[in-house]
């Protein structure tokens, strides 16, 4: 129970310093962005995940790009779970995906100005 | 892998897979090829479900037609996914690669699609593409270039619309053409990709789908719309909710009237058995095991019916998607995936459509998690026990004016049911598997108007495959239980029933000391042995071993409570919260997991749970007076 108490602060937050410092400006965690923002995926990347054994990061590298999560796709966060803000469901160019937000640090989005 | 011998040489039936994504409309695609006579088995050795059917090609040639499960990758990373991938491969044990793939792609999402259809290109399998939903994607104005998609892909395309029995014709003259081609399948040159290889051929699948497929001039805005109502944070819990409300008032109400039917049915059979043939053994297995013990199992098969109705209904639209959107978070706070929501909720009605429907589960671990905690919902069969105790102990009074005390002790038993298998589910994936969390990441599919036919067709699929269980696995069970509670008969004359002079009667008396702390009597200890038929069964045992008719359930009533203290009934409650008394849920577990471990971890865990809930309840209740 402790550790999904503090993930649900984690969201809520704005990034890591150290994060925040690595990422361009205009760049975030999928995990990080509110309902209603624009933008494109810029990178799948599962470095410096939170909550995510070294050994699944590959595995949900793959799995995000399999359901469409491809650079340069289009993305607009669309609804949020009502309880902690999670999951998310997102609209992917032309379709629909629901993900958690724990799955959803692995994207970086170039949000839209 | 070897150039694999031809239909044509041997003269078999020509073989075809269809693979697809899921929501692609594969399922649809195949019961229109095969006019929806499916002869469903599981593959050897696992226990995915194998759908076969068989189609007449315009030349007369008889294609056995294999719907293969629907996936995104040949990646496989399910049970099911792992099947399509070995299948395709020529791997699967037992299994011959098709000798044709049809391909099927869902012609309004077709980015996705077509970087499956590039691996497929791999597996050195012919292939053809049928865009289905082809009238929906002209709908929206979608514009596919065929001929480009043909020439890229390297195959022929072919546009269908299943549900409306259009294009069939053309996609089968396709087969008939590659059955002519007679091609010999290409090297095998598909292996895992990894991410790097990912990535290259969504590039090269945006390529493709760039130049055949222009975007749509009227997008799907009822798919936004209804979302913005469904999953909104307030509406669409209160939604969900009185779904819910409307399929338990269903399953509850509406299957009344159909399992009186059933139940006299077998009473009427059983008294044609006991009338017509000698009293003796033969007469006692037809009427008290077999026939009484099926009919206790199938008395449930009009709530299987209308649940999955319910479940096959908001499937086909695409709502199950959003529920486990909007019951993730709860799901997930016990280790749970949004998906087992459903089997969960379906074991309120019975627990063996609930493990039978776990099959949605995608992990192997979130799977196994969902069966093991699905006997802890409260299946309708434990209402009678309920009932029966309740109504024996538990004054009618009412509480502050409005709560009537015997409703509140069976929503009080309702709620140690969630909340226990909520908490199992949460120690189990600490034991087994130190916490792992499998991702959530699902496709919400766009809306669609559920086909009636469909949806009748798979209703029909689920109650036949249930219908088989209770015929095979779950009559045996029963013959053994029935063996247990009547041999060796008691000798002429004797005192007392004669189950107690029965196996189960000496298994009763022989576990009744260790019963003893938790305040079973002997008389509980005997009805616990056939009670293992199914939960509900205990009340007729009771009513056995107590020489009390079962249609005399209001004199049952007085019997026990003036032979078990309160105490006693309470503990007698909180060990039905648990017990795995359900001999036919543990062997379905047996079958959907392939392994006798897990009905034995299973029945360890409930009987340990149902004697510490049942000894916490009778020492407590017993100090403070009952």
């Amino acid at each position: 129970m402790e550790t999904k108490k503090s993930m649900n602060v984690q969201w809520r937050r704005p990034l890591k310093a150290e994060f925040v410092g690595s990422l361009p400006p205009g760049v975030q965690r999928l995990a990080d962005v509110r309902r209603g923002a624009r933008g494109e995926v810029l990178t799948v990347s599962t470095d410096g995940m939170d909550g995510v054994p070294e050994a699944e990061r590959d595995e949900l590298e793959r799995r995000l790009l399999e359901i469409g999560f491809v650079e340069g796709a289009r993305l607009e966060v669309l609804h949020e779970g009502f309880i902690g803000r999670d999951p998310i469901a997102v609209r992917l160019d032309d379709m629909r995906v629901a993900l958690r937000r724990r799955e959803a640090q692995g994207v970086l989005v170039r949000l839209d100005r | 892998m070897n150039a694999p011998v031809t239909a044509a040489v041997v003269g078999r039936d020509l073989r075809i897979a269809l693979v697809g994504n899921p929501n692609s409309g594969k399922t649809a695609l195949f019961n229109a090829l095969t006019g929806g006579r499916a002869k469903v088995a599981n593959y050897a050795g696992v226990t995915v479900e194998r759908k076969e059917g068989f189609l007449t090609t315009p030349a007369g040639r008889r294609v056995s037609v294999l719907d293969l499960p629907g996936t995104y990758s040949l990646r496989a990373r399910s049970p099911d996914e792992e099947v399509t991938r070995d299948v395709v491969l020529g791997r699967l044990a037992g299994e011959s690669a098709p000798d044709l793939i049809v391909a099927v792609a869902d012609a309004t999402n077709l980015r996705l699609v077509l970087r499956l259809l590039l691996e497929l290109k791999e597996t050195g399998c012919p292939m053809v593409l049928a865009l289905n939903m082809i009238d929906i994607a002209q709908r929206q104005g979608i514009d596919i270039d065929v001929e480009a998609l043909s020439r890229e892909l390297g195959c022929p395309v072919t546009t269908t619309v299943a549900t409306r029995k259009r294009g069939l014709d053309a996609l089968a003259a396709l087969v008939d053409q590659a059955a002519e081609r007679n091609e010999a399948h290409g090297a095998v040159v598909w292996h895992a990709p990894d991410a790097g290889e990912i990535r290259a051929a969504h590039h090269r699948a945006a390529r493709i789908h760039k130049l055949a497929v222009l975007p749509p001039k009227r997008p799907d805005t009822w798919t936004g719309k209804i979302d913005s109502v469904l999953l909104h944070p307030v509406a669409g819990v209160v939604i969900l909710t009185a779904i819910l409300f409307l399929m338990f008032q269903a399953v509850f109400s509406w299957a009344t009237p159909a399992m009186d039917l059933i139940k006299a049915g077998f009473d009427w059979l059983s008294l044609q058995v006991t009338t017509y043939l000698p009293h003796g053994v033969l007469e006692s297995l037809l009427a008290d095991g077999i026939i009484s013990g099926v009919g206790s199992v199938l008395v449930f098969l009009p709530q299987i019916m209308i649940l999955f109705f319910f479940i096959i209904l908001l499937e086909d639209f695409g709502y199950m998607a959003r529920a486990a959107f909007l019951m993730d978070r709860i799901m997930g706070g016990a280790g749970l995936h949004g998906r087992a929501f459903i089997p969960l909720l379906s074991s309120f009605a019975c627990a063996i459509p609930g493990i039978m429907s776990t099959r949605v589960i995608d992990q192997k671990r979130d799977r196994l998690t969902t069966i093991l905690v699905a006997p802890l919902m409260t299946c309708s069969a434990r209402i009678p026990v309920y009932t029966l105790i309740i109504s024996a102990f538990i004054p009618n009074r009412t509480l502050w004016g409005f709560i009537n005390l015997q409703g509140l002790v069976m929503l009080g038993l309702y709620v140690a049911g969630m909340v226990s298998a909520l908490a199992v589910a949460f120690v189990f994936r600490k034991i087994f598997w130190r916490g792992q969390s499998e991702p959530f990441i699902m496709e919400l599919p766009a809306y669609k108007a559920p086909d009636a036919l469909n949806v009748a067709r798979n209703v029909l699929l689920r109650a036949e495959i249930f219908l088989k269980r209770a015929g095979t696995t779950i009559l045996s069970m029963m013959v053994l239980i029935w063996f247990l509670a009547t041999v060796p008969r008691p000798p002429t004359g004797a005192p007392g029933p004669a189950i107690d002079y029965s196996f189960a009667g000496m298994i009763g008396h022989a576990i009744q000391p260790l019963l003893a702390p938790i305040g079973f009597n002997w008389q509980m200890a005997v009805a616990l042995v056939p009670g293992m038929a199914a939960r509900e069964v205990a009340v007729g045992a009771l009513g056995t071993v107590y020489a009390i008719g079962e249609d005399k359930p209001g004199q049952l009533a007085a019997t026990l409570s003036s032979h078990w203290s309160l105490a006693t009934a309470l503990a007698f409650l909180a060990w039905y919260v648990f017990a795995p008394q359900c001999a036919s849920t543990l062997a379905v577990v047996k079958r959907e997991t392939n392994a006798w471990r897990w009905p034995i971890i299973m029945f360890v865990y409930m009987i340990s749970l149902a004697y510490l809930a049942a000894f916490v309840t009778y020492q407590v209740a017993s100090h403070l007076g009952g």
